[in-house]
């Protein structure tokens, strides 16, 4: 017995040491002490100390921008790695922040899956390293998704606001020449899409939460709540959760719209093959299809969402990223001012939008107004002004819509409740009060207090 | 070579020296064992120990890490979805493996009878499926089942029958065993295939002058001849089985309501450890596991060997 507590020590003596070394290394190269702002001084040294900086991003096309960035400062370098779309990134970064190495310095987070990273304490909070300065360059919205009370713990990179995407030549030889104005009209056009085309309006997959949660944020409803804290508030019973429900479960067993899992080759060629007539989906929804079903470019329509009432104008989210820091990076001034240029430089910001490549939809003020960004066309959609339409609903959307700290984990069990609910058509309400439920457990469980 | 070796040889046979030899033959055999010991240690009883360590703990996202004793292995105990996964596998190892091997050792048989035309190739046409990565050969055939626009189902429409839906609930985990039999038929067949090679042509001859036919020679000599082979694909295969792990995670996507993250207990420890956050649960999870499968080989080992010592 004894032995074996002597070698658990010894154990986490090592692993203390290492922490010690560690700890060591990031007091030279940049680290607030105590929360202090950060002088101009200390950011002038470090921008000029040769470093190389690790960033976990997804999205394509980043290179001319980092090139940008090197140029700038030329001692810096960024070493940009792709370490998997969403949630395979989150996994690898959860083991990383848990072995305690092989973390990046930055890394691309949605903002439904920051908060679960601010609770394990695992990024920076960035103003002490001036983050406040950036605020008024971007939306309320993204800015109120990186901060959690007081602190910053990242700077927006793109957004997503909904959107609904058809195909107007199938609309069309349906007789349907506009977009739906409210839900109820959009059931009736799935009905006439469907009986006279034979195609699906629109698929929703029992995968994706972030969907309806996002057609929830448009009704008004805020069915979740984290304080940065202890504290979670979950609550899928309030009266707009419910109509908003009670709308889905009426949609799903009119069997006019398709509920295929999304993202499978099976889905993609369903794009390419008309078999689905439209897509609710974020702004960066186009990307994902023009190479899989770029044989129907051209033929596409953008609207904004479909209206719970007639003249109401309110929008939801679905998606979008930040660039956090991470804690452990020993070089965190050149990392904040690493996402600080790559997000909010102007020519940076611009290029990360315009680039065909990455078209990022933007979260600065500036690019959301300017006209170069809102006249431009999309050939995907025909000639129409796309960014223009989504930059209309980025105005609509709720800025104040908080995830939980532990998304991840929702994701796979609404695959279980809800999602299951979806591909048998069955009452949607019933199953969210089961993903509720099991978001309850789990949240005491891990320590939570969870409010209803 | 030669000289060195005659040299050497007469270094050792001189009878000066022994103490020393003595002293050598101690201790080399360890530096020969080294590189292997070390990688056992490192790779194996380091990790197993460690998994070991963090299955007595609990830890919460606000809290932190506590000691909690075999708490841990009670709840898995009383865990639903881990027995529903392993009620999948057990059902998985009594339909999947009896077909594979009986298929394995149809061709082995077939092959090594001389019959069969151009054997060679069928001999590589059988194997290459085990030299394909089982990613890519689950991604393809994910590909295959896909209900709108997969190539089964295309088929089907071609010759105007109604498609079924292989990735349902119904059908899923047959999906899954075709995956892995058309995968490891090959592999099976070439180790019995090299044990059948091994018997000695003497029997043969033997029971051909009995007047046995091919298929008695085969019912009577060439199966019990290689019982021990078969025998090793039996284990083999029921640890595979327990540890199915590609097929569900990649099918996993295209049929996400009916392969939930508990589907077959591997599946069910990995979501555990890296989607939940609960990795001290999923170790307790993972040992549970590990000693139902030495449980599981060891009874089937005993049994066929009992069975075999009274044959």
């Amino acid at each position: 017995m004894k032995k074996r507590s002597a070698i658990i020590t010894g154990v986490a003596g090592l692993a203390a040491a290492a922490l010690a070394l560690t700890g060591c290394s990031t007091g030279g190269n940049g680290t607030a002490t105590g929360g202090a702002t950060v002088t101009q001084a200390q950011i002038t040294k470090a921008m000029n100390t040769h470093t190389t900086i690790t960033f976990w991003d997804w999205a394509p096309g980043l290179d001319g921008e980092i090139a940008a960035f090197e140029k700038k400062y030329p001692k810096i370098k960024v070493d940009l790695v792709n370490a998997g779309q969403g949630g395979t990134e989150y996994t690898k970064l959860q083991a990383a922040v848990q072995a305690g190495k092989g973390a990046p310095d930055v890394v691309q987070l949605e903002y439904s899956e920051l908060p679960s990273f601010v609770v394990s304490k695992s990024l920076l909070d960035l103003v002490p390293y001036g983050a406040n300065s950036v605020k008024p360059l971007f939306t309320d919205g993204a800015w109120a998704d990186v901060s959690q009370g007081a602190s910053v713990y990242g700077v927006p990179q793109d957004s997503g606001p909904m959107v609904f995407m058809y195909r107007s030549d199938i609309l069309a030889s349906a007789g349907i020449t506009s977009a739906p104005a409210t839900w109820d009209d959009f059931l009736t056009d799935a009905a006439t899409v469907k009986a006279k085309t034979g195609s699906y309006l629109a698929d929703f997959g029992p995968t994706d939460p972030e969907q309806l949660v996002g057609l929830f944020q448009q009704a008004g409803a805020k069915p979740f709540a984290y304080d940065g804290k202890k504290t979670v508030t979950i609550d899928l019973t309030s009266a707009k959760v419910k109509s908003v429900a009670d709308f889905l479960t009426k949609m799903f067993q009119s069997g006019d719209v398709a509920t295929d899992p999304a993202w499978t080759n099976d889905w993609y060629q369903g794009f390419s093959k008309g078999q689905y007539a439209g897509w609710i989906v974020g702004a960066w929804g186009p990307d994902d299809l023009t190479g899989s079903a770029g044989n129907t470019s051209g033929k596409w329509t953008a609207a904004a969402l479909p209206q719970w009432s007639a003249g109401q104008n309110s929008g939801g989210n679905w998606g979008g990223s930040a660039d956090a820091v991470l804690k452990s990076s020993p070089n965190k001034i050149a990392s904040y001012e690493f996402v600080k240029y790559l997000n909010s430089n102007a020519t940076s910001a611009a290029e990360l939008n315009s680039n065909p490549k990455s078209a990022l939809f933007p979260t600065t003020i500036s690019t959301l107004n300017s006209s170069a960004f809102t006249s431009q066309t999309a050939d995907f959609f025909g000639g129409q002004a796309y960014n223009k339409v989504a930059a209309s609903v980025s105005k609509t959307v709720n800025p104040s819509f908080q995830f939980i700290p532990y998304w991840n984990y929702a994701q796979s069990e609404w695959g279980d409740t809800v999602g299951k609910a979806i591909t048998a058509r069955g009452d949607i309400y019933t199953a969210l009060q089961a993903w509720a439920q099991v978001l309850v457990t789990y949240g005491q469980q891990q320590g939570f207090t969870v409010k209803q | 070579m030669t000289a060195i070796s005659i040299a050497k040889r007469r270094v050792t046979e001189a009878p000066g020296p022994t103490r020393r030899r003595k002293h050598r033959s101690t201790t080399a055999p360890y530096w020969f064992i080294a590189p292997f010991l070390i990688l056992f240690v490192a790779m194996l009883l380091v990790p197993i120990g460690y998994a070991l360590y963090l299955s007595l703990f609990r830890s919460q996202i606000i809290g932190g890490q506590v000691f909690v004793g075999i708490a841990n292995y009670v709840q898995a105990i009383g865990d639903s979805q881990l027995w529903t996964g392993v009620g999948r596998v057990l059902l998985y190892l009594v339909i999947q493996v009896p077909i594979m091997l009986a298929l394995a050792l149809f061709f082995a048989l077939a092959l090594d009878s001389g019959r069969v035309r151009g054997s060679r190739f069928v001999r590589l046409m059988l194997f290459v499926p085990y030299a394909i990565p089982g990613v890519i050969s689950t991604l393809m055939w994910g590909y295959f089942y896909g209900h709108d626009f997969g190539l089964i189902a295309q088929i089907f429409r071609a010759v105007g029958l109604n498609p079924p839906d292989l990735l349902s609930a119904q059908n899923v985990l047959g999906s899954m065993m075709n995956i892995s039999t058309w995968q490891y038929v090959g592999y099976n067949m070439i180790i019995i295939y090299s044990a059948l090679r091994a018997v000695p042509v003497e029997l043969y001859e033997s029971a051909a002058l009995d007047g046995a036919g091919q298929w008695r020679l085969a019912w009577s000599v060439k199966i019990p001849q290689v019982r021990n082979s078969i025998l090793l694909c039996v284990v083999f295969s029921i640890i595979g089985s327990f540890q199915l792990f590609t097929e569900p995670s990649l099918l996993n996507p295209l049929s996400p309501v009916v392969i939930n993250t508990s589907y077959l207990p591997t599946y069910y420890a990995y979501n555990l450890a890296f989607i939940n956050q609960q990795s001290n649960y999923a170790a307790a999870v993972a040992f549970i596991l590990g000693f139902s499968i030495m449980i599981v080989s060891y009874v089937v080992q005993v049994t066929t060997q009992r069975r075999a010592l009274r044959g």
